[in-house]
C-alpha cells in the first residue's frame, strides 16, 4: 500500500543523500520526493511516498527516525491529510481542440500559465488521482511535455 | 583561547580520555602529526596498513568498553579504512576515524588523493562529517564521540580538510553534548517489562537467546542473575560469547550455522525466546519461517530498527539491554508470583530435554594419533591459558572452531569479525587488545589464508612490544570455502587450494618474531607452552587435518534443526 511519510530534517549538505541512499541500500522504493526548508531555516521537511507492506513501511519509518540528521517523522496514513501534488503540462491546442482543451482546464481548476499558437501550457494541482484523470483526459489530444512535482502533505488540524 | 585546528584535536582526544590511537600519516595529516609528536601522554601506534588501524581501533574500543580512534591520510589512506569501519557498523563497535581531505578551496576538484570518503561511508558508519568551517571542528568531535558511544554504539567518521586543520580556533572547555536530533531510549518501558515477565513465568521451555548488545551494554552481570534465578538456559550468537558463562551449565553455546545441536533444538523447541542485544541474523536463523516457531518472542534492542526487522516480536521493549535486564531481575524480587523453586522445578523436564540433546550430540571431534585436529588445539590453547587469554580470530573454520572450543567466560574477551566476516580482522585486533591490556595474554586464532592479509603487521606488533601470539590453524586452504566446495560442489576445489605457502616460522623470524611449528598432537602442547612464556610476538604453525570440517553446520537457508553433524 501507498504511504505518504513525512520527515523534518536538518537543512545540512548531504542529509537528502542519507535519506535517498537508505531507501536504495536497503532496497526500498520512492515514488515521489518532495523537500523545501521550514519556517525554521535549520529545519527541512521532506514528503515522501513510498509503497510496500507494513512491514516494510515501519521499517521506513524506523530507519528515517535513526538517521542522525532527522528530526521527526509521520507516516500520514496514521492521520487525517491533504496532499497535493502540481503538474505543468504543455499540450496541443491547435484551432479544433483550443476551446475543449480551456473547458478541460476549466472543470479541473487549472491555470493557463504560457500560451503559444498551437499549445498550452497549464498548471494544475491535485493529488495524484486528480492529476493522473486530468492527463489522462489530455492525452488523445495531444501532451508534448509534462513536468511534476512530488507529493506534499499536512496532516489536519483537529476539528476540536 | 587560541589554538591551531590540530591542537584543538590533541585537546578533545585528551577530553574524551583517549590515550591510543591506530594511524598512518599522509600529506593532509601532516598537520595533525607535527602536533602528535608533541603530545607527550598519547600513544599513537603506527599500522602498516590502514585497514589494520581500524581492525586495531575496533578491538582496543570492545576490551576497553570505550571509544577506539584511527587517523589516516586523504584518498587512499581513507579508502583503505572502509572494511574496517564496515565492520565495526556492521558490529556495533564505537570508534572514530579520523580522515585528512585536501583543503575545502580544492574539494570538489579531483585535487591530487581526493575522494569523497563522507559518501563512501555513509552507508556504513553510524554518522559521518565533514568539517568546512574551523568553528565547527571541535564542537563536531566532541559530538561525534558522543554519538559513537551512546545508544547502539558504532562508528563515526570526520573527514578533516588540510586547511582547517590548519586554522586558528577558540578552545572552550567541554559541555555536555546536548543534540536536538538524537536521544537513545535507555530505560525500558515498565508496562512491557511487566509483560514480558508474566510471560516468562508462564512459560515452560523458555530460551535466552543473547547477542553481542548484551556486551556492549555490559549487562552480562545481571543476565547471568536473571538466567540462574528463573533457570533458563542461554545460548549465545558469535557477538554474544562471553556474555554469559560458557562454562555455566546453562550455557547451550553458541546458536546458529555453526552452533550446537542442543542449543539449536533447544530453540526450535522453545514456547518463550527472549532475545537480548541480539539482532536474528541470518547466519542464526537459517530458515527463517521455521526459527522458533512454537514461541512467543520477547525482544530488547536498544535500536527500534532491529525488532520485528525480520521475525514478528510479540513483547518489543526497546531500551539498553542493561537497564532492561536489570528492571526484569527487580520485578521478579518484588513479584508475589515468583517462587525461586516452583520455577525451577516447573523447568526441570526442560533442562532435561536439553541435556538429552546434550548427551546425544556434543560438540566433538573425531581424534587422531597421529594428525593434529584443530579442536584439539583450540581446546590446548583453552586450557593452558585457563580460559583467561584474549582471543581474536581471523575469518573461517578458525573462527567457528574458536567460537566452539574456546568457552569464553567473561565478556570483552572474544574479538572476531561477526558482521562483516573480515579475513585479516584478527591480527590487528590482536595488537588493539594489547594495546588496551598489555598485562593480558593475546592470542588471534587464524586460518592460513586470512593471516596473509595483514601479516604485515608484524612489524606494528614488534614495534610496540605488542607480545601477541598468532596459532595458524593451518590446513593449507581457504578451509571454510573449502567445506562449502565439499559439500555443495561435488568436492570441486576451484582457488581454494593455497599451493604456494610462506614458512610462517622463516616469516616470523624475518620480523624479529619468534615461529614455531608442530606437525603432531603431542607437539601442540609443548609450542604453546613455549609461546606463552615468550616475551615476544609469536607465530605458531599448527599443521592440521586438511580436510578437517567444522560441524554442526546448517547449511545456508536450510532450518536449523535440519544440521550436518560429524
Ligand atoms: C576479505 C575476505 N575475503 C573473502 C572472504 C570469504 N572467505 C570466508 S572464509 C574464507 C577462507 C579463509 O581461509 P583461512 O583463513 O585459511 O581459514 P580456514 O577456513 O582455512 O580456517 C574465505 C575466502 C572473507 N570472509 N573475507
Ligand atoms: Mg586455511
Amino acid at each position: 500500500m501507498k504511504h505518504t511519510i513525512s520527515v523534518l530534517l536538518q537543512n545540512k549538505p548531504g542529509v537528502l543523500s542519507r535519506v535517498t541512499g537508505l531507501f536504495s541500500g536497503r532496497g526500498y522504493n520512492i515514488e515521489s520526493l518532495a523537500v523545501n526548508r521550514t519556517l525554521d531555516p535549520e529545519v527541512s521537511c521532506l514528503t515522501l511516498v513510498s509503497d510496500g507492506d507494513d512491514g516494510i513501511i515501519e521499517q521506513i519509518t524506523k530507519q528515517l527516525h535513526k538517521l542522525i540528521d532527522v528530526i521527526k517523522v509521520t507516516d500520514m496514513a496514521e492521520t487525517d491529510f491533504v496532499e497535493r501534488e502540481m503538474a505543468l503540462i504543455r499540450v496541443k491546442a491547435e484551432a479544433g481542440t483550443r476551446a475543449e482543451v480551456l473547458r478541460i482546464i476549466d472543470i479541473f481548476r487549472g491555470k493557463v500559465v504560457d500560451v503559444s499558437p498551437r499549445t498550452y501550457a497549464i498548471e494544475v494541482t491535485g493529488d495524484e488521482d486528480k492529476i493522473q484523470a486530468i492527463i489522462d483526459i489530455l492525452k488523445p489530444i495531444g501532451i508534448q511535455e509534462i513536468v511534476r512535482t512530488g507529493t506534499i502533505a499536512m496532516a489536519r488540524a483537529k476539528k476540536n | 583561547m587560541k589554538v591551531t585546528g590540530a591542537q584543538a584535536l590533541m585537546k578533545c582526544l585528551k577530553e574524551q580520555n583517549v590515550e591510543v590511537i591506530f594511524g598512518f600519516p599522509g600529506g593532509a595529516v601532516i598537520d595533525i602529526y607535527d602536533e602528535i609528536m608533541r603530545t607527550e601522554d598519547l600513544t599513537h601506534v603506527l599500522v602498516r596498513h590502514e585497514q589494520a588501524a581500524v581492525h586495531a581501533a575496533d578491538a582496543y574500543a570492545r576490551v576497553k568498553g570505550d571509544v577506539g580512534v584511527a587517523l589516516v591520510t586523504s584518498g587512499p589512506g581513507a579508502t583503505n579504512t572502509v572494511t574496517g569501519i564496515a565492520s565495526a557498523y556492521l558490529d556495533s563497535i564505537p570508534i572514530v576515524v579520523f580522515t585528512g581531505q585536501v583543503p575545502t578551496a580544492l574539494i570538489g576538484n579531483d585535487a591530487f588523493q581526493e575522494v569523497d570518503i563522507v559518501g563512501i561511508t555513509r552507508p556504513c558508519t553510524k554518522h559521518n562529517y565533514l568539517v568546512k568551517d574551523p568553528k565547527d571542528l571541535i564542537p563536531t568531535i566532541r559530538e561525534a564521540f558522543h554519538i559513537a558511544r551512546t545508544g547502539r554504539p558504532g562508528p563515526v567518521l570526520i573527514d578533516l580538510p588540510k586547511d582547517v586543520v590548519a586554522a586558528m580556533v577558540e578552545y572552550n572547555e567541554p559541555q555536555p553534548v546536548k543534540m536536538r536530533t538524537y536521544r537513545p531510549t535507555y530505560e525500558p518501558h515498565p508496562g512491557q517489562i511487566e509483560k514480558a515477565c508474566k510471560a516468562i513465568l508462564k512459560a515452560k521451555k523458555p530460551v535466552f537467546y543473547i547477542g553481542g548488545g548484551v556486551i556492549l551494554s555490559n549487562a552480562n552481570e545481571e543476565l547471568t542473575e536473571l538466567s540462574r534465578k528463573l533457570s533458563i538456559p542461554v545460548t549465545m550468537t558469535l557477538m554474544g560469547l562471553g556474555g554469559f558463562p560458557g562454562t555455566d551449565p546453562l550455557s547451550m553455546g553458541m546458536l546458529g550455522m555453526h552452533g550446537t545441536y542442543y542449543a539449536n533444538m533447544a530453540v526450535a523447541h522453545s514456547d518463550l525466546l527472549i532475545a537480548v542485544g541480539a539482532r536474528f541474523d541470518d547466519r542464526v536463523t537459517g530458515r527463517i519461517d521455521a526459527f522458533a516457531p512454537g514461541a512467543k518472542i520477547i525482544h530488547i534492542d536498544i535500536d527500534p530498527t532491529s525488532i520485528s526487522k525480520n521475525v514478528t516480536v510479540d513483547i518489543p521493549i526497546v531500551a539498553d539491554c542493561k537497564h532492561a535486564v536489570a528492571a526484569m531481575n527487580s520485578w521478579f524480587n518484588r513479584s508475589k508470583d515468583f517462587d525461586r523453586g516452583a520455577v525451577a522445578e516447573m523447568h526441570a523436564p526442560w533442562l532435561e530435554m536439553i541435556k538429552e540433546w546434550k548427551d546425544k550430540h556434543p560438540l566433538g571431534y573425531a581424534e587422531e594419533k597421529d594428525v593434529i585436529k584443530p579442536q584439539f588445539v583450540v581446546q590446548k590453547l583453552h586450557e593452558l591459558t585457563q580460559g583467561n587469554a584474549l582471543i581474536t580470530t581471523e575469518v573461517g573454520q578458525n573462527q567457528m572452531w574458536a567460537a566452539q572450543f574456546y568457552h569464553f567466560n567473561k565478556p570483552r574477551s572474544f574479538m572476531t569479525s561477526g558482521g562483516l566476516g573480515v579475513m585479516g580482522y584478527g591480527f590487528p585486533a590482536a595488537i588493539g587488545a594489547q594495546m588496551a591490556a598489555p598485562d593480558r595474554t593475546v592470542i588471534d586464532i587464524a586460518g592460513d589464508g586470512s593471516i596473509q592479509m595483514n601479516i604485515q603487521e608484524l612489524a606494528t606488533a614488534r614495534q610496540y612490544h605488542c607480545p601477541v601470539k598468532i596459532a595458524i590453524l593451518n590446513n593449507n586452504y581457504l578451509g571454510m570455502v573449502r567445506q562449502w566446495q565439499e559439500l555443495f560442489y561435488d568436492k570441486r576445489y576451484s582457488n581454494t587450494t593455497l599451493d604456494t605457502a610462506p614458512d610462517f616460522v622463516l616469516l616470523a623470524q624475518a620480523y624479529g618474531a619468534v615461529g614455531l611449528r608442530a606437525t603432531k598432537p603431542s607437539e601442540v602442547e609443548p609450542v604453546i607452552k613455549e609461546a606463552l612464556a615468550t616475551d615476544n610476538v609469536v607465530i605458531m604453525d599448527f599443521v592440521i587435518s586438511r580436510e578437517e570440517g567444522v560441524y554442526p553446520m546448517v547449511p545456508a537457508g536450510k532450518a536449523t534443526t535440519e544440521m550436518l553433524l560429524v
